[in-house]
């Protein structure tokens, strides 16, 4: 399938959908007119199929320095009638959450879309926050899609849904469901208005107290009638297949029930909600007379079960009730088939065995995601180690960030020390740099510096604090499949876009010390670090090389095939390149020699800079 | 889908180009989740030996496994923080634990192929060589030529055909 498929297809069609990208079908189906993101994964996708169609699409869409910017450029466009789509990680919605609570109360004039893409079991994600808790924080309705279908659907559902009760409206994605590829009925594209007049309504649109006083009971009144339409709606309904005991679920944990309920034909009642919050209690208490014994199946937090607990108290219900509290199901992590037919089977009493498997007692080495081969932040921590040493500086502490460089706290390098959120490395570094007399060395990407660094470095300077700051920039967001930023010459449509000097920020606001290298260059790399550690105040190292993923790209398509070569007659074996620099192209064979894999190697050259023999050459 | 068939699929994204490991699970047929349960496997395809061991909890009685017996050593080997069976061990305990198991080079098919990026490929024509498998050779190929870039159909057809073959061999020699 094309990308460009998306668009395409017509009404009727079917497509093998990722769930990311029956999002943006559905939002082109609801006649979308502006989308905003920052990229993160699980919900990447989203922003990189929209990046590449929305031209065609004839809607606007950016790649955000960050996701509260992101909310912001849709909220304002919900307020002027536009209909706006912004989509995020899990995380990204605590950098966002301030304008989100804001948008909530104040409501919009045309549809909004707010997706989270939650990350259980942490595939890619800091921390496993559970965004339906979101939903309650800030009274927003919420969505939940079991499969690639329904997220096309919902998204779809969403705009009406907000533009019916003129509120922002949530649809919760996580890994399962985004990364879940799987067959889309596609509907009729709608060509969404391209501008519209935003009308002032100060009393709607601006937060003064006297005016957000108003518009929370005007918030709870919303969500009593939205609360009436969720117990009526379809989305939530029951699927009984018989027996005294029912099931509450949402999202992938429902696909896991429906798979183990099917195949071992098991009598029970599920009760699938969709449009799972304002909570429906009607519905749900019309379920709870139905069955003896409820399980609450879903993932991360137990949060409809605290809903369905409170409810039993309540209306003084007896039905016996499962779930994460009395230790029935998994406090942590995503749910799996195996999972729920484990727990239903210890809720319910029944007995579902596991199929025979097969376990096998060979140790496996590890595979841990590494730093690629010609990756200019290997480069850059190789030449910064070497300054360090050669300075004799002890106990330095590393602040680290969000993005590929994250993998230099693996061996050799084992240079992060702490570590919060985006842009939390040069914020930790003004606190540490007060907290303790040890040198502060940061690192931080280029688009994580444009997303959350600057605020940390205002402070910084401001403040007069002595730290060193490394800002690693590749020319790309590497980590979540190469978007661009505001300091690359692109925007999210494909189009030429001034490009933002971080040395010019940098500058700008009054950094003492600061230097662009290339970390190619080792020797002038590691002189520039050694200059920089010295400095008395905030130093900033703008290391510049484009990503390897980029580089090797530009290579492929020049036709450039040089790889490099271990010369067997000059290596002394001394593992320089393999220990201390680890390009993960060079290998010790069994014989202990030392090779460069041809297949990974990409030409960077940087291990003949290393070798201390002089035994790396050009593969001939 | 052509075949009027439901698939589902999981898939795992990132970790490929910086060297971790990959897994995608794919249901065919009436199936909700796109997540296999343990031992319920009917095919597990390894494109890495130690891959194949890795992933045997999905693996039971029923499950066929063609496993691709080049390995691909990971880092932490070179840095001595962790050490690489022999192959032949694996393809022992391969042997051992798999009643119905196919092992080939498949980077060696690929490399003869014309290009070693097509080991996918060559392991999706030796799925289609196994009995049962719910779509046909002739329409994986066709699908392959009306997706696949110009430039690229020869060389990963050339890679379907060589690991069907592979099977097919393998299959009558038994």
């Amino acid at each position: 399938m094309k990308v460009e498929e998306i668009l395409t297809r017509g009404e009727g069609e079917k497509l093998f959908l990722l769930g990311n990208e029956a999002a943006v079908r559905g939002a082109l189906e609801a006649g979308v007119s502006i989308a905003s993101t920052y990229p993160g994964t699980p919900s990447s996708e989203i922003g990189n199929v929209l990046s590449r169609i929305a031209k065609e699409a004839g809607i606007y869409f950016e790649f955000s320095s960050n996701e509260k910017v992101a909310l912001e450029v849709s909220a304002a466009a919900a307020a002027s009638g536009l209909r706006s789509f912004v989509f995020m990680k899990c995380v990204g919605l605590n950098v966002a959450a301030d304008s989100f609570m804001s948008t909530i109360y104040e409501g919009i004039r045309a549809g909004m879309v707010v997706l989270v893409a939650d990350d259980p079991s942490m595939y890619s994600s800091q921390n496993e926050q559970d965004d339906r808790l979101y939903a309650r924080v800030s009274g927003s309705p919420l969505l939940e899609p079991s499969d690639p279908q329904e997220v096309k659907d919902l998204v779809k559902f969403g705009f009406e849904l907000s533009e019916r009760f003129k509120l922002p409206v949530l649809v919760r994605t996580t890994t399962r469901v985004s990364h879940m590829r799987g067959v889309v009925e596609l509907g009729k594209i709608k060509q969404g208005k391209a501008k519209s007049t935003f009308e002032r309504n100060p009393s709607q649109f601006v937060v003064l107290p006297a005016n957000a006083r108003r518009l929370h009971h005007e918030l709870i009144q919303k969500l009593k009638e939205i609360e009436e339409f969720a117990s009526d709606c379809e989305l939530n309904r029951i699927i009984d297949k018989g027996g005294d005991s029912g099931i509450i679920t949402s999202g992938s944990s429902l696909n896991y029930v429906m798979d183990i309920l099917d195949e071992h034909e098991i009598p029970a009642k599920v009760l699938k909600l969709t449009l799972s919050y304002p909570f429906p209690e009607k519905l749900v208490a019309k379920f709870l007379d139905l069955v003896k014994q409820v399980a609450i199946v879903e993932e991360v937090e137990p949060v409809m079960e605290r809903e369905v607990l409170s409810l039993i108290g309540k209306c003084g219900m007896k039905n016996r009730l499962h779930g994460k509290l009395d230790g029935a199901f998994p406090r942590a992590f995503e749910y799996t088939p195996d999972i729920v037919r484990e727990c239903l089977s210890k809720s319910f009493d029944l007995d579902l065995p596991e199929r025979e498997t097969v376990k096998s007692n060979i140790p496996l080495p590890s595979r841990p995601p590494v730093l690629c081969p010609g990756c200019p932040h290997r480069a850059t921590y190789y030449s910064l180690r070497e300054a360090v040493k050669n300075l004799g500086i002890k106990n330095v502490i590393y602040p680290t960030d969000i993005g590929c460089y994250t993998l230099g706290a693996a061996p050799p390098y084992e240079m992060a020390d702490y570590l919060l959120s985006m842009g939390s490395s040069v914020g930790t570094a003004c606190g540490f740099a007060r907290a303790t007399d040890q040198k502060v060395v940061s690192f931080i990407g280029d688009s994580t510096f444009f997303h959350a660094g600057i605020p940390g470095l205002i402070n910084a300077v401001h403040n007069k604090d002595r730290i060193v700051l490394v800002i690693l920039d590749n020319r790309t967001t590497a980590m979540t499949g190469e978007q661009p930023h505001p300091g690359v010459p692109i925007d999210g449509m494909g189009d030429v876009a001034p490009e933002v000097s971080i040395e010019g920020v940098v500058t700008g606001v009054g950094v003492g010390f600061t230097k662009v290298i290339d970390p190619f260059n080792l020797r002038k790399a590691r002189e520039a670090f050694t200059e920089a550690l010295q400095y008395d105040g905030v130093a900033v190292l703008i290391a510049k090389h484009p990503c390897a993923q980029i580089t090797a790209r530009e290579r492929r398509r020049k036709g450039i095939h040089i790889v490099f070569d271990i010369d067997q007659d000059k290596c002394s074996r001394c593992m320089v390149c393999v220990r201390d620099f680890a390009c993960p192209a060079i290998y010790v064979a069994k014989d202990g020699s030392v090779h460069i894999d041809s297949l990974l190697c990409v030409g960077c050259g940087v291990c003949r800079q290393v070798c201390p023999e002089n035994a790396i050459e050009v593969s001939k | 889908m052509k075949k009027g068939l439901n698939a589902v699929m999981s898939e795992l994204h990132g970790m490929a180009e910086r060297g971790g490991i990959v897994t995608s699970e794919v249901k065919i047929g009436n199936a909700s989740s796109a997540l296999i349960q343990k031992g319920n496997a009917d095919l597990l395809l390894a494109l890495e030996p130690v891959e194949a061991l890795r992933s045997l909890d999905k693996v039971g009685p029923n499950t066929t496994a063609i496993v691709n017996s080049a390995p691909i050593i990971p880092f932490t080997v070179s840095l001595g923080i962790s050490s690489y069976p022999e192959v032949s061990q694996i393809t022992t305990e391969l042997k051992d634990k798999i009643v119905n198991l196919f092992v080939l080079d498949g980077l060696d098919l690929a490399r003869k192929a014309g290009d070693l990026i097509t080991l996918n490929v060559v392991m999706l024509g030796a799925a289609a060589a196994i009995p049962g498998f719910p779509v046909g050779k002739e329409l994986l190929l066709a699908s392959m030529k009306e997706t696949l870039p110009a430039s690229t159909i020869e060389v990963n057809c050339a890679a379907f055909e060589s690991g069907y073959e592979t099977i097919l061999a393998e299959m009558q020699r038994e």
